[in-house]
């Protein structure tokens, strides 16, 4: 029985990893309709920051995930302005085009300055620990890890649904125009949320490293996944990624734990089934 | 009819740069061209480029000639496991387009399967620098190898299991050939020495989730788990994964193949390595004068920090016997003649005396079994056991 | 003008194509395994354009036709069937049927749902053929089957010379057969259906049936291009089927100008060969060139190949 728990809570981290990661994504795709497959470089941007501080200037950990944050969150705003602005409207199979090409840049520049191997992330030994709670053992970085999903995942809806900014996102997508014309400065706007779902990616990429490792092959491997979280959750919708996340974190451990033989199989079967049953996603369509 | 216009003009045009760039005549005087087919870009680029490390080093520590022969590489991107009909085909350009007399490479087993029948047809010698599978070297004559095969990392584990007082086993492989083969290999030796195997699973090739598997192992309950995955961030995951489980607490051991916790990768692993018992060829640790003179010259090259990977004496090594046989020929390139020269080979590898069986065409080596400890400060493997003169392949 | 005589008309532009692929040959004798592979990456576009370019329909998961092409071929030539056209054929059928299997998940749903849903079934086979080892081989994949004589006569030689004609012979098939298609009122149909769904509907057409024919076809001819990789290499592995294949072939497609048969031949070689010549420059670092082309490749060509040289073709005509 302990054994079940502890992997469902292994899986429920796993997916509070996913989850920080295809925030962005889900964002940008909903929001902004823009399609941008290179979202895992700014994870991994995040995670060479990290990496860089802690191992070059002993940046203690805790320091890491704000500045990770920030500077992934500014690097992409950075380059929505120069470039990324001027794809939105180019069409779909373009912005593909694009992204994936961005991603093998992205990778490429990665290897020239780091090398293609593993980084090296050690982490604290607060964090290493097990800690036992109700009687179980969890290793205490996996706790920190929905922790901090948990609190991402809030901040986030509030910040959608409960402030000015949120509504004026919201107004930008129901209607760009009608938001313009309304003195709403889209541009800007759109800016913002890019970088923000930047700086979620950074997060997670730079809490990943220390669970899944860094190397320069990082975006186009979490890639897939990434997109399976956002369709299954809803392209938009934070609360939808959320639960998707989650879903596919736990339902993934659960079945390598009991059906080892078909482990990797199951999340790519619960993708073609939810898409034909639940086409616009868990949220339906709605946003935040 | 502008519209033909135009298309003939692209298509001449483009035919014109392609021939710019395709054409290349050959240099006329005589050498020995080395086609190196490796994966360097992708997941396991970090692989390739340690096999390329270790024979641009020995050119560099040796020279460029030997024999009086210029030695020159040209080196081809596989691009990884997966994509034999890529290997294939780099490996009749390098014989066709650079006229290629010996290729050095192929890091998996299925690209260097994918090559036999070119070789036989193209009448060239191949020295892997990997490809560990045990169906390799019978598909072709041409095949030497001078990496490690599964048996030769399993059988020494479970010698040393035995010797050790572990009864049970757990085992926890990676599900493709070499994984196959090395539990099967660690399971022939442990059982016919009294041992017994309590379970066992085959984990995906590229799986970076393995807490469902290592509790199941946990709950069998063995007092050793062995385990083997492909190496990279999939090897890092696994043992940060394993320590989260505190394995020690349960009482169990992590036995697992060399290239798991193979010395280049421990920065990233941390004290996950602690107490790990592993077997592998090469021990950074090791005195003899041929790899002192590596550690020197990669030192060099790399800088003093950087850490040698036994992948990086497996190309090294693979250079050498190049050298070794060209030496032998007395500067003769044609393929028979090398071929002859490099089944008798005999080196003194930084990793100890090692040889090539003619009747296998495989490596003779040395196994060292080692133990994560931490030595002044950080996480090395130190050889505790070693096991001589193992051989790749029972003949 | 009846839907033959524009199709030779159109042929127009195929023609130079087809005489530099001929005259490659005699250029470029020390490439022609990088040449053959360029048109099975061409054929493997086109089939993928007939759904993407001409029915206006997004799929990431095309490779699952092509891998089991491949894997029909080597399954087949390990049991003795080796003659080339004939495993070809059957390669065809067995593609061509388990799209026909597919057609119903893959009609319904928008855009951006079909991607998923495409991209999941990819996903499916491939696991499924990872796990199937005793059929596929798994992750080892299967290098070693037998491929006969074509016609009986002439053996997969070591220069590629065989595999060179080969595949330009299926190329040029294939090139005409979607001429005819797409010129043909099925062709019309399909572009109806690509601008204007909800018309069609309106109007009577049989939308999801075209869909489906299409769907069919285009796995059948990805097929018949994964038959000719595994029957000029040799071997047939997972990657054949990969996630990393079905990118690649919506990419050449694009690259090359989306409902443009020249185009799309265009973008599937200039892309295979961009491949290999930047890889041949830099092993390690290739990845950035590719990346940097794509990107460059939106803002300078942006509507693929065939669309510059439209533009040009214009540009040229307004002078004359």
């Amino acid at each position: 029985m302990a054994g079940i728990v502890s992997v469902i809570v292994d899986g429920i981290a796993y997916g509070m990893l996913l989850f920080l990661f295809s925030i962005g994504l889900s964002v940008t795709l909903g929001l902004m309709r823009f399609i941008n497959l290179a979202h895992g470089a700014f994870a991994m941007f995040g995670g060479y920051v990290a990496v860089t501080l802690m191992n070059g200037y002993g940046v203690p950990f805790l320091l890491l995930l704000p500045v990770a944050f920030l500077a992934t969150g500014l690097f992409g705003a950075v380059a929505e302005k120069l470039v990324i602005r001027h794809v939105y409207p180019m069409p779909e199979l373009q912005q593909v085009l694009f992204s994936i090409g961005l991603a093998f840049a992205a990778g490429a520049v990665a290897n020239i300055i780091f090398g293609p191997q593993q980084q090296p992330m050690l982490l604290p030994g607060w964090l290493s620990q097990r800690i036992s709670v109700l009687g179980l053992d969890i290793t205490g970085y996996r706790i920190f890890l929905i922790g901090a999903g948990l609190v991402a995942a809030a901040a986030l809806i509030a910040l959608f649904n409960y402030t000015l900014y949120g509504a004026r996102v919201r107004a930008a997508v129901d209607s760009r125009r009608t938001a313009e014309g309304m003195g709403i400065n889209v541009s800007l706007l759109f800016s913002l949320t890019f970088g923000l779902g930047a700086a979620f990616a950074g997060l997670g990429g730079a809490l990943a490293v220390g669970f899944l490792g860094l190397d320069p092959t990082f975006p186009l491997k979490y890639l897939v996944i990434v997109l399976m979280v956002v369709a299954i959750g809803g392209p938009g919708s934070i609360a939808g990624s959320f639960a998707a996340a989650i879903f596919i974190g736990v339902i993934d451990a659960l079945f390598k734990y009991f059906v080892p033989e078909i482990g990797g199989f199951v999340i790519y079967a619960v993708l073609v089934v939810m898409m034909v049953f639940f086409p616009k996603g868990l949220a339906g369509g709605r946003t935040a | 009819m502008n519209r033909m216009k135009l298309s003939l003009g692209v298509a001449v045009s483009l035919a014109t740069a392609a021939l710019i760039w395709g054409g290349g005549a050959q240099a006329q005087q005589k050498k020995l061209t080395v086609g190196v087919v490796l994966p360097l870009s992708g997941t396991y680029a970090d692989q390739g480029r340690h096999y390329e490390d270790g024979m641009k080093l020995y050119q560099k520590l040796h020279g460029n000639t030997a024999a009086g022969v210029p030695v020159e590489m040209v080196v081809r991107d596989d691009q990884g496991p997966g994509s034999g009909d890529l290997a294939r085909r780099l490996t009749q350009e390098l014989i066709v387009r650079n006229g290629a007399d010996v290729i050095l490479g192929y890091s998996f087993t299925p690209t260097a399967m994918s090559v036999a029948t070119l070789l036989n047809e193209a009448k060239k010698p191949a020295i892997l620098v990997n490809a560990t599978g045990a169906a390799v070297l019978p598909r072709s004559e041409y095949f030497v190898r001078v990496s490690i095969t599964a048996a030769q990392f399993a059988e020494p584990l479970a010698r040393w299991a035995l010797k050790n007082n572990i009864k049970t086993v757990y085992t926890l492989v990676a599900d493709f050939a070499p994984g196959i083969e090395m539990e099967g290999a660690f399971k022939k030796v442990f059982e016919g020495g009294g041992g017994k195997i309590v379970g066992g699973a085959r984990t995906p090739v590229s799986a970076m989730e393995y807490s469902p598997f290592l509790q199941r192992a946990i709950e069998a309950k063995p007092e050793a788990i062995f385990a083997f995955n492909p190496g990279g961030d999939v090897s890092v995951a696994f043992m940060k994964q394993a320590k989260e489980r505190n394995l020690a607490k349960a009482g169990i051991k992590l036995i697992v193949s060399g290239d798991v916790v193979d010395e280049s990768m421990l920065a990233a692993m941390g004290d996950a390595v602690d107490g790990v018992v592993s077997s592998l060829n090469y021990q950074p640790d090791l005195k003899n004068p041929a790899n002192e003179k590596f550690l020197k010259g990669f030192h060099d090259m790399m800088g003093a920090n950087a850490v040698p990977s036994a992948r990086t004496v497996q190309g090294y090594d693979g250079m050498a016997l190049i050298y070794q046989a060209l030496e032998k020929t007395g500067g003769k390139t044609d393929a028979d003649s090398l071929l002859a020269a490099l089944k008798e080979a005999k080196v003194d590898s930084p990793r100890g005396p090692i040889s090539i069986d003619p009747k296998t065409r495989d490596i003779v080596q040395n196994m060292y079994i080692r133990r994560g400890v931490q030595k002044d400060g950080k996480w090395v493997n130190a050889t505790e056991e070693t096991f001589e003169n193992i051989k790749g392949t029972a003949n | 003008m009846s839907g033959v005589t524009s199709s030779i008309m159109r042929i127009g532009i195929g023609l130079p194509l087809f005489l530099v692929a001929v005259a490659s040959y005699f250029l470029f004798p020390g490439q022609l395994g990088l040449i053959a592979h360029l048109f099975i990456l061409a054929i493997f576009a086109l089939s993928y354009d007939l759904l993407q370019g001409h029915a206006g329909v997004v799929s990431l998961g095309h490779a699952v036709f092509f891998g089991i092409g491949a894997y029909t071929t080597a399954i087949l030539g390990k049991h003795g069937v080796s003659d080339p056209l004939v495993v070809l054929v059957l390669a065809f059928l067995v593609s061509g049927a388990v799209a026909g299997l597919l057609t119903r998940i893959v009609v319904v749903g928008n855009d951006l749902t079909r991607l998923l849903v495409t991209l999941g079934i990819g996903f499916l086979f491939f696991e499924a053929a990872n796990k199937a080892n005793w059929l596929t081989g798994g992750a080892d994949g299967m290098p070693d089957f037998e491929v006969g004589r074509l016609l009986g006569l002439y053996s997969f030689d070591f220069m590629g010379k065989t595999a060179f004609w080969y595949t330009l012979a299926v190329l040029a098939v294939v090139y005409l057969f979607l001429l005819l298609v797409t010129s043909s009122p099925f062709g019309v149909a399909l572009r109806g259906i690509r601008e204007n769904v909800r018309r069609m509907h309106a109007i009577g057409a049989p939308v999801n049936r075209h869909l489906a024919v299409t769907y069919i076809m285009s796995g059948a001819i990805a097929g018949v291009a994964g038959a000719l990789l595994a029957q000029t290499s040799r071997f047939a592995s997972l990657d054949m089927l990969g996630f990393e294949r079905s990118a690649e072939v919506m990419m050449m497609a694009t690259l090359g100008g989306t409902g443009s048969i020249p185009g799309v031949v265009l973008g599937a070689a200039t892309f295979g060969y961009l491949k290999d010549m930047l890889s041949v420059i830099s092993p390690k670092y290739w990845h950035l060139g590719i990346g940097i082309v794509l990107m460059l490749s939106v803002f300078v060509l942006r509507s693929g190949i065939a669309g510059a040289l439209a533009g040009l073709a214009r540009r040229m005509e307004r002078r004359t």
